[in-house]
């Protein structure tokens, strides 16, 4: 069957129980001179129609690796040992190059941590927009380059009409970075992956993105997935939090609840270094310790043993425990 | 004293090509980034840098640390005007060059992808200390472990990089050569708020140590508030309001700049209303001199601010406004301010 229509299949029905992504015990390995790094160990998360699911976590902890393995962009190192990844029902590990590439255009597409890499150097970025539209969005060439501009107004850009003859170097960070979420959201895509999509902007530019994405999801059923470090940001948009540490998730909730009663260590230190109001810098603590040298072979089944105070003896003995309840994961043996 | 930076009247435009062939007798378009700004920094001060996305921020990093040219201005460091000197005979002078060095908010850009994080944090330490051997491998450690970066990292490419890790190889880079200003574009916004921790700590301890000064580009106005002393609130260009951080923020003057706190969420707690900015945005391209950049969008504005630039008011406690109609802290010193309308 085509990728296409499994596609059609799995939208007839409006409340399709089957998640638009679905990732299962994903790992992923990358080559390097100096050995084998294992980024991913059994990496799970789902995400429905009209959801919004946060990864937050550790800087390396794996969060971009996730989105480039469910994309199919890994790069040549990489490599995809175990897992399974299900787009609509589709097996996006399993399927054509050709396939992949039709509905990377058309029915999912990321937003990438580096804004100005995803662009063209050379092309004006109204431009770039129009393409897009052109090649999956079923636009006609006499009306791309206006329903361009309009994108440009969409993500706030001022002077959208004349701004549209730029090219990514005459533009800001920011803006280089709305001009990406343009591109991802210029076909209307069932899934969107948002790497990082607002670390440059101001907070009043971040609101007007973050409803642009929040109208998609409830009028179209756009599901997303929000990778951030900014757990304010995670607050207010994500339904669900996967939090993952060195190539591990270890805990996943509802977002009210994860702040509420974090149950995995790692989580709680976390929210715990999160710069809020009344806070000072000394009352804020950074996590001891480093993300573990993820080429060594005798890595422990818990990847943050090393740096956790509730360490037990038990914890050194794999497996790495999930313990699931109630819509929650939990992976670590003294959960709080 | 004099301050470390001084700066006046600075200037960047950008002029654009002409849109087509139909208007050639008309002049190029010119973009206002950075328009009169004027600030001054002290040694062992921070300065924040705050406004919206396209404002202007970067682009006025860039020219203080010497890495774009001014239009119109002037920039003293230690009282030497260095505003003139082209930037790129600037880079040119090892011992000038050490003395400001800027951290990108494009990490990954900023990185040659043929080196090694290793070399990247070198390479300023050989051509502008003269370091090398031993002495130049042990600071390239020492930097990458102040900034948490673990060593096993040094010897990858920035493609094995993630986003988070290649952040800290800029900042490993920039603090390397101990300059007496440090200008820092967004350089916390790639990281987990742990690792932030460990690099705010990193620049409080190396300003009380070396008293070097910082100009602060961030948008997260809660980092903002931790490490600054003062805050310079951009808006289109120019600067609408500055004073000691944690007045501006507890009781902003400017409409602008209380539109940004409104809008700033605090983990694990739903906002019941955000403050939203409505209407359209103005124009950077050829700006009407004699309107409010912010008119169009501000919720106090009046024709008043359509026709005539807002004058700069001087508020008590060291705090400057750009306002026709500001919010006055309420103190009784007030009662002697001049000129400015209340709102
Ligand atoms: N090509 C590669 N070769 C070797 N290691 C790699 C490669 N790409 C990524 N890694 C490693 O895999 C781990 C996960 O990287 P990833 O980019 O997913 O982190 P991340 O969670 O997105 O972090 P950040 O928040 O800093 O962006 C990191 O430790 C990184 O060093
Ligand atoms: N080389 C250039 N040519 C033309 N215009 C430019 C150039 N560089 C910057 N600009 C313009 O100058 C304005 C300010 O850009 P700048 O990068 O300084 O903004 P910023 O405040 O850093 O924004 P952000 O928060 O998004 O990074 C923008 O409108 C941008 O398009
Ligand atoms: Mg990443
Ligand atoms: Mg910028």
């Amino acid at each position: 069957m085509s990728a296409a229509a499994t596609l059609d299949a799995a939208k007839i029905g409006p409340h399709a129980r089957v998640p638009v992504l679905d990732v299962r015990d994903l790992s992923v390995e990358f080559r390097t001179r100096s050995g084998l790094v294992r980024a991913l160990e059994q990496v799970s998360l789902a995400v429905h129609r009209g959801e919004c699911v946060g990864v937050v976590g550790e800087s390396g902890s794996g969060k971009s690796v996730t989105a480039y393995a469910v994309m199919r962009l890994l790069d040549a190192a990489g490599r995809v040992t175990a897992g399974d990844v299900r787009f609509s029902g589709i097996d996006l590990l399993a399927a054509s190059d050709a396939d992949i590439a039709d509905l990377r255009g058309r029915e999912m597409s990321m937003i990438f941590q580096n804004p100005r890499a995803a662009l063209n150097p050379i092309r004006p970025v109204g431009r770039q927009i129009a393409d897009v539209l052109i090649r999956h969005g079923g636009v006609t060439r006499d009306q791309a380059p206006d329903r361009a501009v309009q994108l440009l107004a969409e993500v706030g850009i001022p002077d959208p009409r004349r701004r549209a003859h730029a090219y990514p170097f005459e533009l800001s960070g920011g803006m280089c970075q709305r001009i990406g979420i343009a591109l991802a959201l210029a076909c209307r895509p069932a899934l969107l992956i948002a790497d990082e999509p607002t670390t440059g902007l101001d907070v009043t530019t971040q609101a007007v993105i973050m409803d642009l994405v929040t109208t998609l999801a409830r009028e179209r059923g756009m599901a997303t997935v929000l990778i951030t470090h900014d757990l304010g940001l995670a607050t207010e948009y994500c339904d669900r939090i996967v939090v993952m540490h060195a190539g591990h998730v270890v805990e996943s909730a509802p977002t009210a609840e994860i702040f509420a009663t974090p149950r995995h260590p790692y989580t709680a230190k976390l929210i715990a270094a999160t710069p809020r109001p009344g806070v000072p810098l000394s009352g804020l603590v950074s996590i001891p310790g480093n993300l573990p040298d993820l080429r060594a072979t005798n890595l422990a089944p818990c990847r943050f043993l090393a740096r956790c105070d509730r360490a037990h003896a038990d914890c050194a003995v794999p497996p790495l425990l999930r313990q699931e309840e109630e819509g929650r994961m939990v992976a670590c043996r003294h959960p709080l | 004293m004099t301050p470390l930076l001084e700066v006046t009247g600075l200037h960047r435009r950008f002029v654009l090509p002409k849109p087509g062939l139909a208007q050639w007798r008309a002049p190029a378009p010119v973009l206002h980034a950075v328009d009169d700004v004027s600030l001054s920094v002290a040694a062992g001060e921070t300065v924040g840098l705050v406004g919206e996305s396209g404002c202007g921020k970067s682009t006025l990093a860039r020219v203080l640390a010497r890495l774009l040219d001014p239009t119109e201005g002037s920039i003293r460091l230690n009282g030497e005007e260095i505003g003139s000197i082209p930037a790129a005979r600037f880079g040119r002078d090892a011992t000038r060059r050490a003395a400001i060095q800027m951290v990108f908010q494009d990490a990954e850009g900023s990185i040659n992808p043929r080196h090694t994080a290793a070399e990247a944090i070198a390479r300023p330490l050989r051509q502008l200390k003269g370091l090398s051997g031993e002495a130049l491998r042990a600071r390239v450690t020492e930097a990458a472990t102040l900034c948490g970066l673990p060593t096993a990292l040094l010897s990858r490419f920035p493609h094995q990089l993630s986003g988070g890790q290649k952040a800290r190889v800029g900042i490993a880079r920039a603090i390397a050569t101990e300059p007496a200003l440090l200008v820092l574009d967004e350089p916390t916004s790639a990281l987990d708020v742990s690792v932030q921790v460990v690099i705010l700590d990193l620049l409080k301890s190396l300003q009380a140590r070396m008293g070097a000064a910082y100009l602060f580009v961030s948008h997260d106005l809660n980092v903002v508030r931790l490490l600054c002393d003062r805050v310079l609130v951009m808006y289109l260009g120019k600067v609408m309001e500055e004073g000691p951080a944690e007045a501006v923020f507890a009781a902003p003057a400017h409409p602008y700049t209380r539109a940004l706190v409104g809008a700033v969420s605090t983990p694990g707690m739903k906002r019941p209303k955000r403050v939203h900015l409505t209407g359209e945005p103005r124009s950077p391209i050829d700006p009407d001199p004699k309107a409010c950049r912010f008119h169009g969008r501000c919720p106090i504005g009046t024709e008043l601010c359509a026709r005539r630039a807002p004058p700069v008011h001087s508020l008590p406690g060291g705090r400057r406004v750009a306002c026709h109609f500001p919010t006055l802290p309420e103190t009784p010193a007030n009662a002697s301010l001049e000129g400015a309308p209340a709102a």
